[in-house]
């Protein structure tokens, strides 16, 4: 259960086991001496959503902060392409808590802009990007959103805009940290839909950081217990009955249990 | 070429039109306005304007290592000190735990302390009272030379860095995810800051120059829709303001670096009115 070291697909028989991934061989991070994290090894599948939880201050965020290359690591991260070469996948990151400036005049195409093109954004404006710009929105259901300016937007606005410039160019990890902070409920099941509807168009592996256990087992195909190391890696309805999920994430766990047996799975998810 | 300009100035129909110092001025407010203007928006946008304060204030330290090293024109020493104190602050941000604002706070302290500590040796202070004011009636063609020769190096570096630079403003870590050498790029932009307020001290004046970089990017920031908005604007309240400024202050005989400002912090009044600001909800 803990941490597969290879690269075998461990799916039941009929399912498909895609033939990309990206790999975490013994991931370290340390602090002003103090161990953050370490011996991660972790094995995510293209087109499954891996969900870390775990309790406060147990690396989540800091995990996702290392594979993007904010904070120093030792390990490796290693993308596999469908014929089989490993190389350092391309990141698409959406941080936790983007503030943003009610007053600033930066448009949602002007930071697509910042992106995508060499040409200086406080001179020329690039049309020829529109085509891109609003293919990159249209997989969040954001494309009239374009010429909004960024702190004019709402939280869900904005988030959605944040996943479509991740996806712009497509990468191959998609990693989110706490997505649904700043999303007022009923449009959090939108926010899952749509960013499920991702990995199934783009193959794409995608990382999130939650602490909404109920939400994380019931759209993850993976869940991911992490507190210094990986505890418990597995199917959502597994790692939901490990004890030591009971112990680390107390009374969060009997509230997912109440709502057992979880409906919504996506894409092969495995029911004992 | 800065004499044909200067006399094509010469033609327009005011009598402050004849004095080559003031056909220079005038040169000089056009060439300097994009010059803050540019990095202004960026120094609102980043939240630095601290910063750009206390690096103009630490040219007068900068001066005094000119003066003890017997420099005739402390002009290249000053420039140094800027740079080094941009960078070495950048190294204490990245490295050190005390606040940044604190840390600014503290070496603007030392750095005015010492400067003037060392100016003022033998009651000799008065003499450099010109860098706290400025002179803008001082500029000589040589010095409009090597502004229009900096101008061009900051319009050259924001081609290649503005879009990196607006990005990392908005968010560090995606720019990181990116990779981007995010730290570089910053210290790179605060170097530029400090370099080209520091040389201009001693045209606007030690005490107003920071506002002269913020507030055409502030009153901008009203109005403006998207960045290339943004810029446009900035440049144009700094044209405006420095232009109205110096006019008005040959006519008061007032000093036009904190003429200048005054107006342009009435371009800002204006913008805050609710007719001016107009619909911002999109």
């Amino acid at each position: 259960m803990k941490g597969h070291a290879d690269c075998a697909c461990q799916v039941a028989p009929g399912e498909i086991c895609r033939s990309c991934c990206s790999q975490i061989r013994n991931l370290a991070v340390s602090l002003n001496g103090r161990a953050i994290l370490r011996d991660i090894h972790l094995h995510f599948h293209c087109g499954e959503i891996t969900a870390i939880i775990g309790p406060n201050g147990g690396g989540k965020s800091t995990l996702l902060k290392a594979m993007v290359g904010e904070l120093p690591y030792t390990g490796e991260i290693v993308f596999h392409r469908h014929d089989g070469r490993g190389t350092r996948p391309r990141i698409g990151y959406v941080p936790q808590k983007v503030q943003t400036d009610p007053a600033d005049p930066m448009t949602v195409r002007d930071l697509f802009q910042t992106l995508l093109s060499p040409k200086p954004i406080w001179f020329l404006s690039d049309k020829r990007l529109t085509g891109e710009m609003e293919h990159a929105l249209s997989h969040m259901e954001a494309v009239p959103l374009l010429d909004r300016r960024v702190g004019a937007l709402s939280g869900g606005e904005l988030q959605r805009v944040l996943v479509a410039l991740a996806l712009a160019p497509t990468p191959d990890l998609l990693l989110l940290d706490e997505p649904m902070a700043g999303i007022d409920p009923s449009g959090m099941g939108l926010f899952y839909r749509m960013v499920s509807r991702l990995r199934h168009e783009h193959d794409l592996s995608i990382i999130m950081v939650s602490h909404d256990l109920a939400l994380s087992a019931r759209f993850a195909d993976t869940l991911v217990l992490l507190k210094e190391s990986v505890i418990v890696h597995g199917r959502p309805d597994t790692v939901i009955r490990h004890p030591q999920t009971r112990i680390l994430m107390g009374i969060a766990v009997e509230s997912v249990e109440k709502e057992e047996p979880a409906a919504d799975h996506h894409g092969g998810i495995r029911h004992d | 070429m800065i004499e044909s300009l200067g006399s094509l100035i010469g033609l327009l129909p005011f009598d402050w039109v004849e004095y080559a110092f003031m056909q220079r001025a005038f040169i000089g407010v056009i060439l300097l306005a994009p010059l803050f203007a540019l990095p202004g928006c960026l120094v609102i946008k980043n939240g630095m304007s601290f910063f750009s304060d206390a690096v103009g204030h630490a040219a007068l330290t900068g001066i005094a290592i000119g003066v003890l090293l017997g420099w005739s024109s402390p002009f290249w020493s000053m420039i140094l000190f800027a740079a080094l104190l941009a960078l070495f602050l950048s190294l204490l941000r990245r490295f050190g735990t005390a606040g940044t604002d604190t840390l600014i706070g503290i070496i603007m302290a030392g750095a005015v302390s010492l400067g003037i500590v060392i100016l003022s040796r033998n009651g000799g202070f008065t003499r450099y009272s010109r860098y706290l004011i400025g002179d803008i009636l001082g500029l000589t063609s040589t010095d409009l030379a090597l502004i229009a020769a900096g101008l061009l190096l900051l319009v050259i570096f924001f081609i290649f860095f503005a879009n990196r630079l607006f990005l990392t403003a908005f968010n560090r870590s995606i720019a990181h995810s990116r990779g981007h050498p995010v730290w570089l790029e910053e210290t790179l932009f605060s170097v530029v800051v400090a370099v080209t307020v520091t040389a201009a001290v001693q045209w606007i004046g030690i005490l107003v120059i920071n506002a002269f970089l913020i507030l055409p990017a502030a009153t901008a920031r009203n109005l403006a829709r998207s960045i290339r908005g943004y810029t446009f604007l900035a440049t144009l309240f700094a044209l405006a303001s420095g232009l109205v400024g110096l006019v008005l202050s040959y006519y008061l005989d007032t000093a036009t670096g904190a003429t200048m400002v005054l107006v342009c912090l009435c371009f800002y009044g204006l913008t805050l009115l609710p007719g001016i600001r107009g619909n911002r909800a999109i």
